[in-house]
């Protein structure tokens, strides 16, 4: 028998969703860092802020699972 | 030769951890009110507790996934290594005549017991570092002593005189999001977080009071020191965050900007060092909340008139995609403040919580499931748990940085948007 919740899916498929876009805004800047060199520090700087929009969407996502499978855990 | 030495002081650190947890999971419950008397309930393999209190058996399996969620959440005693140290405890309880002050030592945590104590007081104990109020009426007040606590779930039960004694859950009223609970007592304790927050602020201060010195007083001169160390990151904040995003703004809201990145990274970093209490300041919901509400009220604050008028008028749409985008807008206006939020909260937590699963490991394997020690298991456990720890301490040493800086430039931007003039 298996015991556990479901919403374990849930945060693994969330983990999933953000994992591809970082791993495709990390593609298209090194690719944009190989093309145009000199622009490094613009793409670093605009790579980092797309990977935390992203980042945002997923967490939003890993904390209501959290919430569903444990209400009392994120007592400060 | 260096390596190996290297390598040997590692491997001393995960044996420190596995002591100070070892301590930790075998008194979690059992405590007889003789618990000084350490030995009654310690068996020969030195884990497992085998006490019975009010009929109950305090024996419990040891659990990484509770283990790691004690370690990170806050707590009324600061524990160091296998020292506890008391803190002052601030309770206003409307019921019972409202405010209380004392000492957390008044519940007897004593100095190995990681702030589990062996006293009521006031009808309040202490549990793992948590301060619960007994709510039943009958429970002595004063200073009493109690013969363990029971935990069933996520209540916790006091013994004393053979007799079980429920104390107040949290409730869920709020879902859990504001801290996970409401209790019919307020606590403005000055727990380990917020004596972590305080001295890494007064650290903050002297840091940068020394650096502003050094200014004065080597005018013209090239930075030393310390005040080059700081002239990097306060350089980077300005060229790198506050300038692009903010334009002719960017020294109206510079200090911001740098307040915000040295107190996050400092708070990080101390939450880092280990052996220090570990705090988890920056990977608690409260405190990521107040930055973020922070952030939202200098955001709409300083909005400008181009701002307001984007945000609820949308000029430039046909109406039908007014219906839609004002209200995406409106709600974005909420959005951003929450995910500054979770974001912080969610990156610091899971990396306190993955380096703690790493150290269980070492419990997980040296334990077999008939509560025997495995001592290979011990030792291989210990090996590997060390590499993996070092592995992500270091992984955690970027986080620090990348997320201090991440919410100091979402922030910028943010208020960019909101101060930046209309060009169509």
């Amino acid at each position: 028998m298996m015991v556990g919740s479901i919403v374990s899916i849930g945060m693994g498929l969330a983990v999933i969703g953000a994992a591809l876009g970082i791993g495709w805004i990390g593609a298209k800047a090194m690719e944009s860092i190989a093309r145009q060199p000199e622009a490094v520090g613009d793409i670093r700087a605009n790579m980092i802020l797309m990977a935390a929009f992203i980042e945002g969407a997923a967490l939003i996502a890993l904390i209501l699972s959290f919430l569903v499978a444990n209400p009392t855990v994120v007592a400060g | 030769m260096r390596h190996l030495l290297l390598s040997l002081i590692f491997s001393c650190f995960a044996l420190v951890a596995f002591a100070q947890n070892d301590h930790d999971y075998g008194n979690h419950d059992g405590h007889n009110h003789a618990g000084h008397d350490y030995g009654d309930h310690v068996r020969d393999d030195g884990h497992v507790h085998h006490a019975t209190i009010c009929g109950e058996s305090t024996d419990h399996a040891f659990n990484a996934g509770d283990n790691a969620i004690h370690h990170i959440a806050d707590a009324n005693v600061y524990s160091i290594g296998p020292y506890s140290i008391p803190l002052p405890v601030i309770l206003y309880v409307p019921d019972e005549g409202g405010l209380k002050m004392f000492m957390s030592s008044v519940f007897d945590h004593g100095f190995a017991h990681h702030g589990t104590g062996h006293k009521a007081h006031e009808r309040f104990v202490i549990d793992g570092g948590q301060i619960k109020h007994i709510t039943d009426p009958s429970f002595p007040d004063g200073t009493v002593e109690i013969s363990g606590m029971i935990h069933r779930g996520d209540d916790v039960f006091v013994c004393y005189n053979d007799k079980l004694y429920p104390t107040e859950s949290k409730s869920t009223a709020d879902g859990g999001v504001f801290g996970g609970g409401l209790t019919g007592y307020y606590d403005f304790s000055l727990t380990k977080n917020v004596v972590s927050m305080i001295l890494v602020c007064l650290l903050l201060f002297f840091l940068f009071r020394s650096a502003a010195k050094a200014y004065q007083n080597r005018e013209g001169r090239a930075p030393k020191g310390l005040q080059n160390l700081l002239e990097v990151m306060v350089t980077f904040i300005r060229d790198e965050v506050a300038v692009p995003f903010l334009g002719h703004n960017a020294t109206r809201f510079l200090p911001f900007l740098l307040c915000i990145f040295f107190f996050i990274l400092g708070l990080n970093l101390w939450g880092q060092i280990p052996f220090l209490g570990g705090s988890n300041v920056t990977g608690n919901l409260a405190v990521t909340a107040v930055l973020a509400i922070i952030a939202f009220l200098v955001t709409n604050f300083s909005g400008n008139k181009h701002y307001w008028s984007h945000l609820f008028l949308a000029p430039g749409t046909p109406w039908f995609v007014k219906i839609i985008l004002i209200p995406v807008e409106i709600m974005g206006l909420f959005i951003k403040p929450l995910t500054l939020m979770l974001r912080l909260f969610a990156n610091i937590t899971a990396g306190h919580i993955v380096i703690l699963i790493f150290v269980s490991f070492i419990f997980i394997l040296g334990n077999n499931p008939d509560g025997s020690v495995n001592l290979p298991g011990y030792a291989g456990g210990a090996v590997g748990a060390t590499l993996l720890t070092l592995f992500m301490m270091t992984i955690e040493l970027i986080v620090a940085f990348v997320q201090a800086f991440v919410f100091t430039i979402l922030t910028a931007s943010y208020l960019g948007a909101a101060t930046e003039e209309a060009h169509h």
